[in-house]
């Protein structure tokens, strides 16, 4: 590069874009803040890691939701039934194999544990198609009628679990291998926590990749934030959308399983509980993005952690007290999402 | 290369275009010129497909477009440059261009010509888009509808807004294209930008075409441009 | 003339509406000499109570357009006002009042704070913003045992006229006791037909049609120099007032306030379900919906049972017919209102002539 060139680079130079660190700071500083609250750190590494796992599966759940309202305008509020589905399909494969689940062999536990995984996966994706095709289409645009039909969706999604499971709850116990805790040092750590944190992980990666390395994955970000440009760069957004909503379904469906195993116990309503926390993470992370949405359940579940050890009664409300201070500080939530 | 008859066009209860007529010959840039509201924009985006026409026909190519979904006409040959340059702020100047390519990476050489006019979209190619100024953002709107040849390019006041050094790099742009006999149709208030470029002009108002003639014509004749312009000149100077 | 004044020029436009409305209300004023029975009686109050606080949502939802679901928050903090009062300064009218007003005023405030927090942005925004505030308040109620009872709730006296034991007179009236029962029955009766009539009269007036101005197109609203916050804030004010007295008075009639009967996102679901189905924006639809509703919740259970049982030979089916999955054939047929006749009953209704 001759000088000439450089020093008219330079003229010109853009300020670069800034990358917005100050969310991704929080959870750092809220977890070092709690620290000396919880006081003992062998509680608080358990608290930590109790938080992360459950961020993940939160994380896991409201990806889809976020995406889909990024991408179309359209929020699901019967998103959580797709949560149940997956949990209590995953119990076809789980409850039958409870041979390989039980067994002292790690790779039976997990054998079993995909197949359950895929599933859930295969019939929440499947769901979500034709909830998409029968509940959606008809009000593409009109919110209100989105939240009521949603609504109606969820009510019988979960009526028909009754129906087919019958109206009990469900115990589903942990594979052999991820029950009890792994001890470093003083330090106790819940196996299955470990598992749903690289679960987590593993997902949060892979959607990282698939948009921001693929080029469906840019066309996804590019109609987040102007679907009409997209089509007028000829691609069918509706086959973009129907595969994201798919996706997102079936990402539901994980999650449910998840977190079924979690709580080692499933009611058809597992699903529509969780959907107060998720919506808190999407408005918390701004609507219609995956990082946000990331960060969010993450400050979500640890605050709602470690409230619950320092303050019980307050952990209640935390999730509220969090949202509001977090929207009082950027009201559109902490990765606002361009629109044009 | 396009031609509409008859094309009204409603938006929720208003009726925006009422029965325009207008034919874009081969490889001729067409100037679209009118007061706001005129419906300008409305005719941009009705043939683009992204609100269809209730009454009349379009006809692109050949083949009938006035029902077929935005995408479909994209994939037909029509590249369009909205008015707010519809760029993905949140995307790289080269991810802005890879979606503007149908398949895969944009051709080089193709990529080396447009960096000829517009150097400053090779200087940010990893930048993300939204961090460009206006100009530039216009730049790359532009390079976005011509990485790959279309047949038809429909632009909506690129000049809106931007420095004389800028449009100056538009003007050269276009001829470049005019050249290569891409059919344009291009929507200006700016006369001076268009008075050089145009082949020919239609003139816009209250949804129906009012005047359609060289522009030539246009540009020598003072008093039709009086008569044409004048109102659009005086109520945005 | 009289008529006109106290419907506020608001008909039910459709005869075989208007005959459904007069059982209805005819029904209702008679209930405790036409059935005697402590259930059915039961069944009435709750419809009256019903009639108030779905009335007062559609105000929400069909005429401006707000999908709330804080709605049950509102009644509860009615129910638990007059319900905590009563139970620890005393069963005394005293005790009433000053548990409404307390309540009046909490749910006033909390209204406008929500209102005016998240109404500028879109309806989806305060759908979940709402929601995630109810669910807030409902698990603060039951986790606040010391104060509220927790998930069991407070059983509490009322004034002395209202309990069951008073006698107004010795004699009976057409074989029926006038008892304090019967006398709450009624104060729960006329309180909710004049809260009924009050917002019919507030729907038909200038600022109702402001509001469904507003629903129709709030962008034209806003250019037409109508302050759109300022008037869904209202409106959503107004609504939680009234939910909050619905609250009260269910109070009042159980003598009973918890959780499962005021605050559950179950009742939230009924709600928006009798508003559907009803019809949403007009008051009728929230009257014979409510009706409607609460009867079958008390009746057609019975008769799902017996399909259930019939079909017990064939596994799933009797499990489609079971009584507890009455809610599977409600949310269809929601979903086919929403769809299908988005003006619900009563839009059929009048739709027919």
């Amino acid at each position: 590069m001759t000088t000439t060139a450089t020093s008219a680079l330079a003229d010109s130079e853009l300020p670069r874009l800034r990358l917005d660190v100050a969310p991704l700071l929080l959870l750092p500083i809220l977890a070092l803040l709690a620290l000396p609250l919880v006081g003992s750190f062998p509680t608080w590494v358990t608290l930590t890691i109790a938080g992360l796992a459950m961020g993940m599966m939160i994380f896991i759940m409201a990806s889809g939701l976020t995406l889909v309202f990024g991408l179309m305008d359209v929020l699901n509020f019967g998103h959580g039934a797709f949560v149940s589905v997956g949990a209590f399909t995953a119990t076809l494969v789980l409850l039958p194999m409870q041979g390989w689940m039980q067994a002292d062999s790690v790779l039976l536990n997990l054998s079993a544990l995909g197949l359950a995984i895929a599933l859930a996966v295969l019939v929440t994706g499947a769901l979500g198609w034709a909830f998409e095709r029968v509940i959606i289409i008809p009000v593409y645009g009109q919110h209100l009628k989105q939240i009521l039909i949603t609504m109606g969706g969820m009510i019988v999604a979960e009526q028909m679990i009754h129906v087919i499971w019958g109206p009990d709850q469900i115990p589903l116990p942990l594979p052999a291998s991820f029950r009890g805790v792994l001890l470093f040092g003083d330090v106790a750590v819940e196996k299955y926590r470990l598992l749903a944190v690289a679960v987590g992980l593993i997902v949060f990666a892979a959607m990282f990749l698939v948009l921001n390395r693929t080029k469906v994955g840019l066309l996804i970000r590019a109609g987040v934030e102007n679907s009409e440009m997209v089509e007028a760069l000829g691609y069918r957004i509706r086959r973009l959308f129907v595969g994201v909503f798919v996706a997102g379904s079936a990402l539901a469906g994980l999650g449910g399983v998840l977190w079924g195993l979690y709580r080692e116990m499933l009611t058809a309503a597992m699903g529509s509980d969780l959907m107060v926390p998720v919506f808190i993470v999407i408005i918390i992370g701004g609507l219609g993005s995956v990082g946000g949405c990331f960060i969010g359940a993450m400050l979500v579940a640890l605050v709602a952690n470690y409230a619950g050890f320092l303050a019980p009664k307050i952990a209640l409300v935390s999730n509220i007290l969090l949202m509001v201070s977090i929207l009082l500080w950027r009201p559109q939530g902490l990765f606002p999402v361009a629109k044009r | 290369m396009l031609s509409l008859t008859g094309v009204h066009t409603h938006i929720g209860q208003y009726h925006i275009l009422q029965g325009v007529d207008l034919v874009l010959p081969h490889g001729e840039l067409t100037v679209l010129l009118g007061r706001n509201g005129a419906g300008k924009t409305t005719t941009l985006r009705t043939i683009m497909g992204l609100w269809h026409a209730s009454r009349g026909a379009l006809v692109f190519d050949g083949s009938d477009i006035t029902q077929t979904a935005t995408a479909d006409i994209a994939c037909a040959g029509i590249a369009y440059v909205p008015e707010n340059m519809g760029i993905f702020s949140d995307l790289t100047v080269h991810e802005n261009l890879v979606l503007a390519a149908r398949d895969g990476e944009p051709d080089k050489a193709r990529l080396e010509w447009i960096f000829g006019f517009f150097p400053a979209l090779k200087k940010f190619w990893n930048q993300a888009a939204g961090t460009l100024s206006g100009g530039q953002k216009q730049m790359l709107a532009i390079a976005r509808a011509i990485v790959e040849p279309r047949k038809l390019l429909l632009v909506d006041e690129p000049t809106k807004g931007l420095a004389p050094a800028i449009i100056q790099s538009l003007i050269t742009a276009f001829r470049e294209l005019k050249a290569m006999e891409t059919t344009i149709l291009l929507v200006e208030q700016n006369f001076n930008f268009v008075r050089s470029l145009g082949d020919s002009v239609a003139v816009m108002d209250d949804g129906r075409i009012v005047h359609v003639g060289p522009m030539a014509e246009l540009s020598e004749n003072l008093d039709l441009q009086q008569k044409l312009l004048g109102l659009s000149l005086d109520t945005h100077q | 003339m009289m008529l006109s004044r106290m419907f506020s020029g608001d008909f039910p436009r459709s005869r075989f509406l208007a005959l459904m409305l007069l059982v209805a209300f005819a029904g209702l004023t008679l209930a405790p000499f036409l059935f005697p029975g402590a259930r059915a009686l039961n069944v009435a109050a709750t419809i009256c109570v019903f009639i108030v606080l779905v009335a007062s949502y559609d105000l929400l939802l069909g005429y401006t357009g707000i999908v709330s679901f804080a709605h049950t928050m509102f009644y509860g903090i009615g129910a638990y006002g007059v319900g905590l009062s009563l139970y620890s300064v005393g069963p005394t009218w005293g005790a009433v009042f000053m548990g409404l007003t307390i309540a009046l005023i909490l749910s006033l405030v909390l209204a406008l704070v929500i209102g005016l927090f998240s109404l500028r942005v879109k309806a989806i925004f305060y759908a979940m913003i709402t929601l995630a505030v109810a669910s807030a308040f409902a698990v603060l109620a039951s986790q606040l045992s010391d104060f509220t009872g927790g998930e069991d709730g407070r059983t509490f006296g009322v004034p002395e006229v209202l309990r069951p034991g008073f006698r107004l007179i010795d004699a009976e009236v057409f074989g029926t006791a006038i008892n304090g029962k019967l006398i709450t029955y009624y104060l729960v009766f006329f309180s909710a037909l004049a809260l009924f009539l009050l917002l019919l009269r507030v729907v038909n007036s200038p600022f109702g049609r402001v509001l469904q101005a507003i629903r129709e197109n709030d962008f034209r609203a806003e250019a037409l120099g109508y302050r759109t916050v300022v008037y869904r804030t209202l409106a959503n004010c107004l609504s939680a007032v009234t939910a909050t007295l619905a609250g009260a008075l269910m109070a009042l009639w159980l003598r009973y306030t918890g959780p499962q009967t005021t605050l559950s996102l179950t009742i939230m679901m009924d709600i928006l379900l009798i508003v559907v189905i009803g019809g949403m924006g007009t008051l009728y639809g929230a009257a014979i919906g409510s009706a409607l509703f609460i009867l079958a919740q008390n009746y057609l259970q019975a008769l799902m049972r017996q399909a259930s049982e019939g079909l017990a030979a064939v596994p799933v089916l009797a499990n489609l017919f079971h009584p507890d999955r009455w809610l599977l054939w409600l949310g269809v047929l929601f979903v086919l209102s929403v769809y299908y006749f988005p003006s619900g009953i009563v839009g059929k209704l009048r739709g027919r002539k």
